[in-house]
């Protein structure tokens, strides 16, 4: 703005003013585009595209005519919102829904508390063999889904796990984790063990954030170090909090990869576990596509009704104690 | 300056007055200290345990205490590597082509695009910025089966290609590139590359990438894991098991295994040496997992 001002400004312009206006063009649209292209083609092709071919699909259906053989014989036909009520009145999709609620209510507040708690005990000054307990938390993040499945799958497994054979010394019989009635036990373990030293990180890295002087001030003001956690660091990394808890309940709405791992290990587990397993099946094992369109737009679409109430909710509550 | 002032004199009192307080405080507590470590011992139990199990012939798997270590361990990845000529290890480079390229490419992506939203002005851009945030939350599941079919059309399922190029993509990894841009390219700098006449491309990979860097080998890794992680997307695309990555290829051996327990042993050598690599790496990246996930949300 200043700058503009000082300029002397309008004889200079109207003096040089189409091709400025021709460079400008070129530097101020041409340019930025020209870089952006990568970024806009892909996204277009691998993300829009996409969105928009499986809405395009899930309200279809196949139409087979004759026979059904042969290449003519099956065609698309507009299909209406028949997938749609098929897919939210399908009693297995509905069953692996709350199977899928019930493994968050119990995974999310799990993985945060824990993460939330070992992020200020590693702020604390009076722990000891920080970096080693942080390194060794966070590790577990660079084990692939289906890797730690497998390795907490032969942990389960009566016959090789040590919880089992220790039991067994005693004469106690361990309950198998991998029955039907714990199997989403299980896979809470493996995704806690799997997620909680990511957002450990996460909400370390913004406590570190925080001026050390906030903390100096409330040290002097008789704060102890639980009081100081409690006012003023979890207050203070409250949007840390909030965003861990949103890609958390993102996550788990997708669980698909230690579900899928576990199956060979636990007969329980069925196709149709988790909301994606159930796509899966639809489209690759039963080649119904425009389902599995639908079930996935139901999905997604939950995804997003969760975030935006959930941020609704966080903002009025956050928005509340400011007033 | 009315701010500043009174801060200075409670650090200049500070000192004095609080000495005896802070070493109070800093006595070591055993209780958080033994928090920590079980949950590092928590965290780090299934990593003993398979360097243990590896260890293990057939027999011995089942029948002697799991976390004694055998003498098999070698014979165990001998098995592993003679398997159908040596198929492990070609998951295994296979995993190494998909992250690392991928990641190496996504990255670049990545930092253009986040460095033209942070760094210049022009029309329609809080659109495409806000588009591409949206982009964050879409869940990978609306997207896995249209690319298949996409993808199936131009006749690149099947392929490298299937689950190299829909993962260069990264919303989150522009969003971040935009505040390491915003935070870490001063303008005048680009200004000064310009008036010296300096092509755009030129100066944001010879002057804006290089001060990115840190915060792009960030957005490396992040890309790295999420590749390595993504098992649906090649379960999906890939139906040759010479394209596997080690994710799909352990699972189809682990479905084998439960007709055929004697290749528990080559899945579990072959669990211990696929995540040897990426903890090496992390170790020695660790100081790049600097993670703040609202820091954009907090400005914003």
């Amino acid at each position: 703005m200043a700058m503009t001002a000082t300029k002397p400004g309008p004889a200079a312009d109207t003096a040089a003013g189409t091709p400025r206006r021709a460079k400008n063009f070129k530097s101020r649209v041409l340019i930025p585009y020209a870089m952006l292209a990568p970024g806009i083609i892909l996204f277009l092709v691998f993300m829009a595209a996409p969105i928009v071919y499986t809405l395009v699909l899930s309200f279809q259906k196949k139409k087979v005519s004759g026979l059904g053989l042969g290449k003519g014989s099956q065609s698309q036909v507009f299909a209406g919102f028949e997938n749609y009520v098929n897919a939210l009145t399908d009693p297995e999709f509905l069953g692996s829904v709350l199977r899928v609620l019930l493994y968050g209510l119990i995974l999310i507040p799990l993985m945060l508390g824990f993460a939330l708690l070992f992020a200020l005990l590693l702020d604390s000054r009076r722990t000891r063999a920080g970096s080693f307990s942080r390194t060794a938390i966070f590790l577990p993040y660079a084990v692939p889904a289906v890797i730690s499945s497998l390795l907490w799958g032969f942990l389960y497994l009566p016959g090789v796990s040590p919880f089992h054979f220790l039991a067994r010394q005693f004469g106690v019989a361990l309950p198998s984790l991998l029955d039907p009635n714990l199997v989403t036990f299980a896979i809470c373990n493996i995704a806690l063990w799997g997620g909680v030293g990511f957002n450990m990180i996460v909400m370390y890295t913004s406590l570190k954030a925080v001026p050390s002087e906030i903390y100096e001030a409330a040290k002097l003001d008789g704060c102890s170090e639980i009081q100081t956690a409690l006012r003023i660091k979890i207050p203070i990394i409250a949007p840390s909090l909030v965003m861990t808890a949103l890609f958390s309940m993102i996550a788990t709405l997708q669980v698909f990869a230690e579900p899928t791992t576990l199956r060979p290990l636990a007969n329980s587990l069925s196709t149709s576990w988790s909301p994606l397993m159930l796509v899966y099946r639809d489209a690759f094992t039963r080649n119904d596509v425009y389902s599995a369109a639908a079930t996935s737009i139901v999905i997604a679409a939950a995804t997003f009704i969760i975030s935006f109430l959930f941020l609704r909710v966080v903002q009025k509550r956050a928005f509340g104690q400011e007033n | 300056m009315t701010t500043l002032a009174p801060a200075r004199t409670a650090a200049a009192k500070s000192p004095r007055s609080s000495t005896g307080a802070v070493s109070a405080h800093e006595k070591p507590s055993y209780l958080s200290t033994g928090i920590l470590i079980l949950g590092a011992l928590y965290c780090l139990f299934p990593v003993i345990w398979v360097v243990a199990a590896a260890s293990k012939d057939g027999n011995e798997l089942f029948s002697t205490f799991t976390l004694a270590p055998s003498t098999h361990l070698w014979d165990n990845i001998a098995a592993l590597t003679e398997y159908r000529d040596g198929l492990f290890w070609r998951w295994m480079a296979n995993t190494a082509l998909y992250a690392g390229v991928g990641a190496v490419m996504s990255t670049w992506v990545s930092a253009l695009s986040g460095y033209v939203l942070a760094k210049f002005d022009f029309p329609g851009k809080s659109g495409i910025f806000k588009v591409l945030l949206m982009g964050v939350l879409v869940p990978g599941v609306i997207l896995a089966i249209p690319q298949y079919l996409m993808l199936a059309q131009a006749g690149l399922t099947n392929t490298y290609w299937s689950v190299l190029l829909p993962q260069i993509i990264s919303p989150y990894g522009i969003y971040l590139a935009r505040i390491y841009a915003a935070a870490s390219v001063p303008g005048d700098v680009i200004e000064a590359a310009r008036t010296e006449g300096a092509k755009e491309l030129y100066i944001f990979n010879r002057i804006a990438a290089p001060m990115m860097l840190p915060g792009l080998v960030t957005i490396f890794l992040f890309q790295f894991v999420a590749i390595w992680n993504n098992f649906m997307l090649p379960y999906i695309m890939l139906g040759d098991d010479h394209l596997f990555p080690i994710t799909v290829g352990l699972n189809g051996l682990l479905n084998q295994g439960a007709s055929a327990p004697a290749l528990y042993t080559l899945v579990l050598a072959g669990a211990l040496l696929s995540i040897v690599p990426l903890v090496i790496m992390f170790l020695l990246l660790q100081r790049y997992w600097r993670v703040d996930l609202a820091a954009g949300a907090v400005k914003a």
